[in-house]
Formats: C-alpha cells, sequence, structure tokens
C-alpha cells in the first residue's frame, strides 16, 4: 500500500512538469505581459521597462524561464507575478481557502442528494417518480453552470425581497464589515455561501444521481440481492444492508474523476458571484498574461487532482476487499 | 457491421403459420429500440426543429441579426418575439443567428474530437505494448491541460471565429473519446472473429478498419452524441468568460453573457438564449440516452 502510494506520486510528477511546461508555453504564445504597461500615456521610460522585464525575467529565453519557475517551485517560490503587488504563493493560499470551502461543502450536498434520488430511482424504476429524476437530472445535465447560477442569484433577490431583510448575499464571500462576535461570523459567510454552493452542487448532482441508480440497479438484479429476499429477510433490510453498501463503492471513483470538472464549474460560479476564489485568480491571470500565475493555479489543481484520485483509489480498496493495489 | 442484412423470410412453421418470423439486420433493431424510447424520439424531432428554425427560419425572419431596429429595448411582442436589445438588435433573430452558430460549433467538435479519438483509441488498444503507453500518456497529459486556461490563452491570442473556437475545444476533447474507443478496442481485439481474420492474413489496417471501428461504433456514437451536449455547454461557457465568439459573430453563450447586467431590466435578453441552450443540450442528451438503450440493451434491465 505505501509503496503502490509512492510509486503513484512519483509517476505523477513527470505528468505535472510536461503538464506546466505545456500552458506555460501557451501563456509565453499568447502575448506580451507588459503590452499594458507599454501602452500607458505618457509611455514609461525605456529604464522602467527593462527594469520590469528583468524582474518578470522577460529577458531571459523561455527554457531558462521555466527552469527558473520550477526550480523556484521546489523551493516554494512561486516567481514574480505581473501585478506588481501580488505575491502568488499567499495569494493562491488565500484563494485556495475560500474555494475548498465552496467545493466541499457543495459535493457534500451533491453526494446525499445524488445517492438519495440514486437509490430512489432505482428501487422505484420505470414509477412516475423514477422519470421525474430522471428528467430533472437531465435538465441538470443540459443547463449552462453560468446560466443557473443568474437564475439563482435572481431567485436570491426575489427572497430577499419578499422577506424584506437580506437572508442570502449574492456577491462576494463575505461582508466588507461584519459587526457582532463569531455567531455573526459565522451566520454572514453562510448568507453568502447559500447560492453559489446550491449552484455548484446541482451541476454534479445530474450525472451522480444517474450513476447512483445505474450502480444500485446494478446491485438490485445480483444473485446475492436475490438470495437475501429468498432467505426471508424484509425488503427494506435488503435495500438498505445488503444493496446500497455495495452500490456506494463505486460513487468514490466518480466523485474524484468529477474533481476537476467541479474545480472549472467553480471557475464559473466564483465569476458569476464575485468570490475571490481561485477561479477568478485564473480568469484574471489568464487575461494579463500572467505565466507564473497560470502555473501557479495549474499547479495546485493539478496536485489536488492527483490526490483526490489516489485516495479514491486507496479508499476503493479498503471498502472492495477483491481489490488489491500491489 | 453485420453480415446477414439481406433479411431473408423464414418459411412459417407449420404450428405458428400465422407468425411471420424475419430476421432483422443489427442497424433495423438498433433502429426499432431507439424508436422505442419515447424521450429519445421526442428529443430527435425537438432537435430537429430547431435546427431547421435556426438555419432555414434565421434566413426567412425579416429581420437580419446584425439589422438595427427602430424600436430599442422593446419586451417581447407579435413585431418582435423576443424583444429587442437596448441597440435595436431583434433578438429573435439574434437567437436564431447564436443557435447556428453553436450547434455548428458543436458539430464540428464532436466530429473532430470523434475522429481522431476513435483513430488514436483504435491504435493505441490494437498495437498495446510501448505504442499504447505513449499514446495514452499523450492522452493523460491532454486530459490534465485545463480547457479554461488552453482556451483563454489561443482565443486571447487570436480573433476568436468560432471555428478556432471549436478547433481549441476539439484539440482537448478527443482524449476522453479515444480512451472510450481503446477500453472496447483491448476487449474486441481479442475476439475470435479478429483470431479469424488474422488467420486469413488480414493486415493491421484492414482489421482496425474493417472489425474493431465497425463493432465499436455503438460506444463512439453514444460518445459522440454526448460529447455534442457538453461542446455546446463548454461554448457557451468560455463565451461567458469573453473567452469564445467575439461580436460581432454571435452565439448562445455570448448573448447571454451580454444580458447578464440586464437580467432584472431586459429579462427576455437572457430567458430566451437560455431557455434554447437548455433546450438543445437537454434533447440531445435525451437522444444520447436513447442510443445507448438501442445499442446495449443489457444496460437497461427490468428487475424480476
Amino acid at each position: 500500500m505505501v509503496a503502490y502510494t509512492l510509486r503513484r506520486l512519483l509517476i505523477a510528477i513527470p505528468v505535472i512538469v510536461a503538464s506546466t511546461f505545456t500552458v506555460f508555453l501557451l501563456v509565453t504564445m499568447a502575448g506580451d505581459p507588459l503590452a499594458n504597461l507599454k501602452g500607458r500615456n505618457p509611455p514609461p521610460s525605456p529604464q522602467v521597462i527593462a527594469v520590469e522585464e528583468q524582474r518578470l525575467h522577460l529577458d531571459e529565453p523561455p527554457l531558462q524561464r521555466y527552469w527558473t519557475w520550477i526550480t523556484g517551485v521546489a523551493q516554494g517560490d512561486f516567481g514574480p507575478s505581473v501585478r506588481t503587488n501580488v505575491d502568488i504563493g499567499h495569494e493562491i493560499a488565500v484563494r485556495f481557502g475560500v474555494t475548498v470551502r465552496l467545493i466541499a461543502v457543495a459535493v457534500l450536498l451533491a453526494l446525499v442528494l445524488a445517492v438519495v434520488v440514486g437509490v430512489i430511482s432505482a428501487v422505484k424504476q420505470y414509477s412516475g417518480i423514477d422519470y421525474g429524476f430522471t428528467f430533472a437530472a437531465f435538465l441538470f445535465l443540459s443547463m449552462p453552470s453560468f446560466w443557473f447560477a443568474v437564475l439563482l442569484k435572481q431567485g436570491g433577490i426575489s427572497l430577499n425581497n419578499l422577506i424584506g431583510d437580506q437572508v442570502v448575499y449574492t456577491i462576494g464571500e463575505k461582508s466588507v464589515i461584519v459587526e457582532g462576535g463569531a455567531w455573526a461570523q459565522l451566520a454572514d459567510a453562510a448568507g453568502h455561501m447559500v447560492l453559489p454552493t446550491i449552484s455548484l452542487a446541482l451541476l454534479s448532482f445530474g450525472a451522480w444521481s444517474r450513476f447512483q441508480r445505474a450502480s444500485m440497479l446494478d446491485v438490485l438484479n445480483s444473485d446475492y440481492v436475490l438470495f437475501a429476499r429468498a432467505k426471508g429477510l424484509s425488503r427494506r433490510r435488503v435495500i438498505v444492508r445488503h444493496a446500497l453498501r455495495t452500490a456506494l463503492i463505486p460513487m468514490t471513483t466518480v466523485t474524484a474523476l468529477d474533481f476537476a470538472t467541479l474545480i472549472s464549474g467553480a471557475v464559473i460560479t466564483e465569476t458569476v458571484f464575485q468570490w475571490r476564489g481561485l477561479g477568478e485568480f485564473l480568469v484574471t491571470s489568464v487575461s494579463q498574461r500572467d505565466a507564473y500565475a497560470v502555473l501557479a493555479w495549474l499547479l495546485v489543481v493539478a496536485v489536488a487532482v492527483i490526490v483526490f484520485n489516489l485516495i479514491a483509489d486507496l479508499l476503493y480498496a479498503l471498502l472492495d476487499p477483491r481489490i488489491r493495489h500491489e | 457491421m453485420s453480415d446477414h442484412t439481406g433479411a431473408a423470410p423464414r418459411p412459417p412453421s407449420s404450428a405458428q403459420a400465422a407468425v411471420a418470423v424475419r430476421q432483422r439486420s443489427q442497424g433495423e433493431l438498433v433502429l426499432r429500440r431507439f424508436l422505442r424510447h419515447k424521450a429519445a424520439v421526442i428529443s430527435l424531432a425537438l432537435f430537429a426543429a430547431v435546427v431547421l428554425l435556426a438555419f432555414v427560419g434565421g434566413a426567412l425572419w425579416r429581420y437580419d441579426y446584425a439589422d438595427i431596429t427602430s424600436a430599442v429595448s422593446v419586451p417581447p411582442s407579435l413585431d418582435h418575439p423576443f424583444g429587442t436589445d437596448n441597440l435595436g438588435h431583434d433578438t429573435f433573430a439574434q437567437v436564431l443567428r447564436g443557435t447556428q452558430r453553436s450547434i455548428e460549433i458543436a458539430l464540428l467538435i464532436a466530429f473532430l474530437a470523434g475522429l481522431v479519438g476513435t483513430l488514436w483509441g483504435a491504435f493505441s488498444g490494437y498495437y498495446r505494448g510501448i505504442t499504447d503507453s505513449v499514446m495514452m500518456r499523450i492522452a493523460d497529459l491532454v486530459l490534465t491541460l485545463p480547457l479554461l486556461a488552453v482556451a483563454a490563452v489561443l482565443t486571447r491570442a487570436t480573433s476568436g471565429s468560432w471555428w478556432f473556437v471549436a478547433l481549441v475545444i476539439a484539440a482537448l476533447q478527443w482524449a476522453y473519446v479515444s480512451r472510450v474507443v481503446r477500453g472496447v478496442v483491448l476487449s474486441l481485439r481479442e475476439k475470435e472473429y479478429v483470431e479469424a481474420s488474422r488467420a486469413l492474413g488480414a493486415t493491421d489496417r484492414w482489421i482496425i478498419f474493417r472489425h474493431l471501428i465497425p463493432n465499436a461504433l455503438g460506444p463512439i456514437i453514444v460518445n459522440v452524441t454526448i460529447l455534442v451536449a457538453a461542446a455546446i455547454l463548454v461554448e457557451t461557457a468560455l463565451s461567458f468568460l469573453g473567452l469564445g465568439v467575439q461580436p460581432p459573430d454571435t452565439s448562445l453563450g455570448l448573448l447571454v453573457s451580454e444580458a447578464d447586467t440586464a437580467v432584472s431590466t431586459r429579462p427576455w435578453l437572457f430567458y430566451f438564449p437560455g431557455a434554447f441552450i437548455v433546450v438543445i443540450a437537454l434533447s440531445i442528451n435525451f437522444i444520447g440516452d436513447g442510443l445507448r438503450d438501442a445499442f446495449d440493451p443489457t444496460q437497461r434491465k427490468v428487475r424480476a
């Protein structure tokens, strides 16, 4: 198990290097990061530009710039940002917390919903409920994430107007000033989280509930479930104790594999609700052709995806004893 | 695909003289199973209607998407069924034009990604060994590249014409198809008919193109169909972030993103293009579901 984990992590290193290098080349080809500075009126002096170029290592050939970055990362230095006031490492750390909070709660919500709906759908296959849930799942699969997010935002505004008080917030991840103690802080954060979380969760819910339904149907049709029923166990007991436990196992893999999708979904959600998270960081960095900042984002996301997949595989082996990682 | 396409009627047996038994070709069976899936058939009709409306209706409609009318920001009326925007563009004409673009982009993505993914997966799965390792590592690398970052960078560097947006998305999506095809081919290549073909002296190319790809066609068609729906959503997301189709051209995603700031004042600008996206993606997803059931009836289990 330890050897397997180590091997998996070692294999991941060349993948991350190749991936960051490709993206680095793409961003470098995309344009001049100093275009904004050079376009200023009055134009800055050549010395100012030369200093900036030196600070961003733009005077070095691309290969060397990548080498500077990757050796820096190995020592915990994420390199200079085009935006002079931004420390990439610090910025990424702060935003990581914001995004993780969003994704973690959304995943939890989506999982619970998907399991409940998927199991009910499977147990009552081809009933009205099943068709209703199927339609709902397909609907969420087919909705553009930002469109749905804006719909929710409108719904939130109407809700606030209806109650006559600010219950849910539609902008930002927290209020600038919160009066009161820890409870007020918590309530404020929760009020900001409601809509973005629902928006992100329902996007995954569509696919996951379909998967849970298929997995549950598979199990319900297996011989051991038939045998348990024949033995005289109640239907309820068979479904909960025997079928559901087995049907939950494949969900670990699906959740982990969808992690990358969730991160790009979070980019959209954060943009609509104006959260200052990793997604917004990426969009800004790309628009400024801030190569090192984009690479830092990619690095964090790639490591997260790899770790999640690894955890899923290890968990899978733990839950299903037939699988052994040697 | 099938070796008994000529459906020869069997002589009716004496016991069941009234019941005509006919052998059906594979394609016929798939079609019959698909037609039994009501949601899929309705969706197919709906999708065809939307395509017809966008391509034929767009040409016939009295306004062009670029026309600037004297009616500014009017809500939906008989003259402007979807209203107009703050410059006087007829929203109905714009939505039709956007639908054309979005469908063109999605189909181009599905075609390119399907073609490259199928060939890549088939060769990788057939040859196995070192070829397979190298090809699949490349596919893995493509899967790790974040679509948003790549698209953002490339579309900013170029003008953002619609086919370029399609090309960028396809360049990342083919890897999914190749994984599916490889999985199918890995099991197909061990089948007896492949062995028989090889014993008869068939070349690798012959086996791949005449046996493996045709027999993997079911999963390929299903995955490419779902890819069309995914591609529409990806295109709209990119256009929303300002990284997809650029004005003066338009797409459904761009229309929604332009309406983002006007949701409360001119809601029709936001709801109509969005509804078109949902209808298109929903119908394609249901078509994909119907095709999956039709190609692989074992997946649709009825409990005893």
